[in-house]
């Protein structure tokens, strides 16, 4: 069980969250304009790294509050988490 | 020490209060406890702990428990145990011993307390940091108890300082990511099984450790060859210990050893009074060191030494016991007979890798010790000990795992004794090409036995190197995965049994409902009534009845288990226009309006109708099953793209009853508990909403429909939801008010072609494909999902859309789930391309017949063909239909 460190609460047992995909990826605010081609990769396509990844996740039973971590996809080391739309730290790597 | 009595296969003995049930037995001189699995072979006692593969038991006394190694029990007055031939059972009688859990934060947890556990334990209390000691077995101290030395007092008693918590009797079970581990404590079993006791039996420990130090230390493991199974052979360090402790049924000994380990047995077997014969070691040259420390030793005492040569056979007495063992040379293939009625092997220690595997650390091949090892250490994780590659000496053990054998040899040389695997299934898995451990073991069974392989994983990776000629290391690496030993299913539970198992919603109307004998349907976890039959009537009756009523009388439902979702801020308006696919900002306040969510993929995700209560102020309703998701999408858009927008939601779900009145007559029923109000079409029109006292209630009446008939919904604060249900059958009684529940409600509401999200949809329907384009809003710039809607594959010919089916038979229900095939050709030869599929199904009492809702490809243009659906018993042939059944002009809902 992951222990995740949630921005607002502290570090909390994984089953107090769920896991909300690759972070930082916009919501295109011109989707009308988009290629299929454009529009598939938001819709379907995420880096999935082998390595540190910048992900959402959200504090469903405490704060209720989404924010952004780094998480090391090998070993499922945490780095620092932040609040949606501040500055983000440099990946632990 | 004092003695108890224990009862073995229905037969009593003795023996002393806290040896091991196999100790014991041995005392007893039992050495044949019980025969294989699948060849009946006869076994007896292999080794000291957990890694034991022949004796198992299953426990009748007490809590009862099935295939525990014996072993690993600790025998208690009044202990009842059957021999288990591989298969497990349980008693008859109702556990009823409590189990609990308890969770725990420690600077550092120590896995065993053996020598390397308690140096650990003592290095970080020192430096002040909490730490948990946790040994499976009942005293701490490892292999110095077995060996009978007194464990160091400087050792021992750091596990009663302050800052140390001791767990004996606990097994970790798991080892997890960052220092999370769960453990299960046996706290009565090794109590009289006729004390009564408050405590629970097993308590399941989740600990969260800023460090883990493994010192699992070390199993012994066995040698392949022919007849190695019989009772009389053990593992050397097993034999040793058990005779040192006067559970001695043997007078000869021959030890076979790979390393010095066999040697420390032969001298500790000698001591105990039983005569050693001979000590057979495969390597002809050992070191200096080795050769000081064990050679001169066993030669001093005057025992035969064997160099170069291994045991390949073994023979038995009438009663199946060892009787001797042959010897052969590795150079010379010289053969001799040694009589003896124990054989104890050495075949090198196995390293205890489980909980350091199941974190992803992968074991390394110590050549020196034919072992392997984990070392590690990083912030989280740390090894130590036997289990780090420190035994202690500087021995040099052979990598070794058994000698060439014959085929005849092959079939009775076994690998994994509780599979009764040999050397002959092996043999067959490499011949067949197979090369990884894994493959190896799916193909013949070995290490999927109750033990997991403990002790003949490394016997096997051993053997397909020496098969096929490469270090075992180059094979492949072993995974295990918890638990590390078998665990009750009560333990995992908890006190979450029964009624705490999942917590149970119900509505405030539930008490009504159970009191009438509704039987109850699950829908996540609210409890709602399924149809509340008359007495003796079924329930195909009771729902043809219900759905009767509703479309020509009235009928009442609880519809309080709806998702609500209370949304404000002066950006509300705005925001559900990006979340429905139709415009919601226009919305007048006071009117409803049916809404429905897609994904960004374009694909329904929920539906449910939202009012606007005043200019800033919303109530979503969700389906029953779908609100907490719902509700964590909508702060999902609002926290992460949209926070400009001002809106805030709560979920109400629990704050309000809603009671519907349904039918023709609810009109009348509606006018009855509200005098005040005008229900007249002109002044109440459908989707407005009114407030108005119900039975002296101040209520929120909706005019909004899910059957299709006239129908109005009244909301009032969740506590007075059952006074206006009692309210509702009282006023209603002369116009046989009828209650009506969920499979109604289901008939009802298909009749209309309504969907049900999850039952005509699974994530890959758009609102197209429902046949809904008339609620994808044309005049909004964007919506979640619109973007979709263009893509190629949404867009493309063929996708599956929802139609009516008629099955030619109308009295036939054709089962949900069945599969359409095109043409009424039933003689179409398989296989056939199936078409799309049947997603609701029911009997109509307003069509007097069967119907049936489907998805069928490119459904919407094919109206009119003829399906046939392939049943096992024979083919129903019928019709694509138009999705609604009943009042396709919508002239029901105005009553
Ligand atoms: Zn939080």
């Amino acid at each position: 069980m992951l222990h995740i460190p949630c921005p607002y609460c502290g570090p909390r047992d994984e089953t107090e969250f769920h896991y909300g995909s690759e972070a930082h990826v916009a919501y295109p605010e011109d989707s009308a304009n988009l290629t299929d081609e454009e529009w598939a990769k938001f819709v379907f396509i995420r880096s999935n790294p082998k390595g540190w990844m910048a992900e959402r996740w959200v504090h469903s039973a405490g704060c209720r509050r989404w924010f952004n971590v780094w998480r090391n996809t090998i070993n499922h080391e945490f780095g620092p988490s932040y609040k949606p739309f501040t500055q983000q730290p440099k990946s632990p790597a | 020490m004092s003695t108890v009595t224990f009862t073995f296969d229905g037969k009593q003995y003795s023996g002393e209060k806290g040896e091991s049930l196999a100790s014991a037995l041995l005392r007893n001189g039992v050495l044949h406890f019980t025969d294989s699995s699948y060849k009946d072979r006869p076994r007896g006692v292999m080794g000291l702990w957990v890694e034991e593969t022949n004796a198992l038991v299953n426990v009748d006394s007490g809590a009862g428990e099935p295939l525990k190694p014996a072993t690993t029990i600790e025998i208690v007055e009044g202990l009842v145990v059957r021999s288990a031939q591989g298969v497990g059972d349980l008693p008859d009688t109702r556990d009823n011993s409590r189990y609990d859990k308890a969770n725990r934060h420690v600077d550092v947890l120590v896995v065993g307390a053996g020598t390397s556990g308690l140096e650990a334990a003592k290095k970080f209390s020192d430096l002040g940091k909490s730490v948990i000691v946790i040994d499976d077995k009942p005293t701490a101290g490892g292999h110095l108890v077995y060996l009978g030395q007194p464990v160091p007092a400087d050792l021992l008693s750091v596990l009663d300082r302050e800052n140390v918590t001791y767990l004996p009797r606990t097994t970790v079970q798991g080892l997890y990511d960052q220092g999370y581990s769960v453990a299960t404590e046996r706290r009565t079993d090794h109590l009289d099984v006729n004390v009564h006791t408050e405590m629970s039996r097993i308590r399941t420990w989740h600990i969260r450790a800023e460090h883990t130090v493994l010192a699992t230390g070390a199993f012994q493991r066995h040698l392949v060859f022919a007849n190695n199974d019989r009772p009389g052979i053990m593992l050397s360090h097993a034999a040793a210990t058990y005779v040192s402790n006067g559970a001695n049924p043997f007078k000869t000994a021959v030890v076979v050893t790979v390393d010095n380990q066999g040697y420390r047995d032969a001298i500790r077997l000698h001591k105990a009074g039983v005569h050693v014969a001979a000590v057979v070691d495969i390597r002809k040259k050992v070191s200096k060191s080795s050769k000081k420390s064990s050679r001169k030793a066993v030669e001093k005492l005057g025992i035969r030494l064997i160099k170069g040569a291994t045991v390949i056979d073994t023979q038995a007495n009438l009663d199946g016991l060892l009787s001797s063992v042959t010897i052969v040379d590795a150079k010379s293939d010289l053969q001799e007979t040694i009589k003896t009625d124990l054989l104890a092997v050495s075949g090198g220690w196995t390293p205890i890798v489980h909980l350091a595997t199941f974190i992803g650390i992968k074991p390394t091949w110590s050549v020196k010790r034919a072992a392997f090892i984990v070392k590690h250490k990083d912030s989280l994780t740390s090894t130590t000990g036997m289990l780090a590659g420190d035994f202690g000496d500087d021995d040099e053990a052979a990598i070794f795992f058994g000698p060439k054998l014959s085929t005849e040899q092959a079939l009775v040389a076994f690998v994994d004794y509780q599979r009764d695997a040999t050397y002959r299934d092996f043999k067959r898995a490499i011949d067949a090409g197979m090369r990884s451990i894994e493959h190896v073991k799916r193909y013949t069974a070995i290490g999927t036995a109750h033990d997991q392989g403990k002790t003949s994983g490394t016997v096997t990776m051993g053997l397909i190197g020496q098969a096929i000629g490469k270090a075992p290391d180059e094979i492949g690496s072993l995974t295990f995965r918890p638990p590390y030993i078998s665990i009750p299913f009560a333990a995992l539970a908890g006190r979450d049994r029964g009624l705490l198992s999942d917590p149970e919603r119900t509505t405030p109307i539930h008490s009504w409902h159970r009191a009438s004998g509704a039987p109850m349907e699950d829908v996540g976890q609210w409890k709602r009534p399924w149809y509340f039959p008359m007495p003796g009537e079924s329930m195909h009756a009771a729902v043809l009845r219900e759905c009767a009523a509703v479309r020509e009388g009235v009928g009442v439902m609880d519809a309080s288990t709806l998702g609500k979702i209370d949304i404000q801020g002066k950006d509300a308006g705005q925001f559900l226009d990006l979340i429905y696919t139709n415009m919601f900002s226009t919305l007048k306040v006071g009117m409803s309006r049916y809404g429905l969510m897609c994904g960004i993929d374009g694909m329904v995700f929920d539906d449910g109708v939202t009012t606007r209560i005043s200019e800033n102020h919303w109530l979503m309703t969700t389906t029953t099953g779908g609100a907490a998701k719902v509700l964590d999408w909508l702060e999902e858009w609002l926290q992460t793209e949209w926070p400009h927008l001002e809106v805030y939601c709560t979920s109400v779900t629990e704050q309000i009853s809603t009671v519907a009145i349904v039918g023709p007559k609810s009109r009348e029923l509606m006018k009855r508990l509200a005098p005040s109000l005008d229900v007249s079409n002109e002044a109440f029109a459908f989707m407005e909403n009114k407030h108005a006292d119900v039975a002296g209630v101040p209520a929120r009446i909706a005019r909004i429909s899910f059957s299709g008939e006239l129908a109005y919904e009244i909301n009032v604060p969740a506590i007075y939801g059952l006074h206006i249900w009692e309210s509702v059958m009282a006023k209603g009684a002369d116009l046989n008010i009828t209650p009506y529940g969920t499979e109604s409600m289901h008939v009802l509401r298909a009749e209309k072609g309504f969907v049900i999200v999850g039952q005509e949809t699974d994530g890959t329907q758009t609102p197209d494909d429902l046949d809904m384009n008339w609620i994808v809003s044309k005049k909004k710039d964007d919506f979640i999902g619109k973007r979709s809607f263009s893509r190629a594959d949404t867009a493309r010919d063929g996708r599956h859309q929802l139609v009516g089916i008629l099955a030619d038979d109308g009295s036939y229900v054709i089962p949900e789930g069945a599969y359409i095939v095109a043409g009424a050709d039933e003689k179409t030869a398989p296989p056939v391309k199936h078409i799309g599929y049947i997603t609701s199904s029911y009997d109509s009492a307003a069509l007097g017949r069967s119907f049936a809702l489907a998805l069928v490809a490119n459904g919407l243009a094919r109206k009119g063909e003829k399906i046939a659906i392939p049943m096992a018993d024979r083919v129903v042939t019928g019709v694509i239909t138009d999705s609604v059944f009943v009042d396709k002009e919508n002239t029901r809902r105005d009553g």
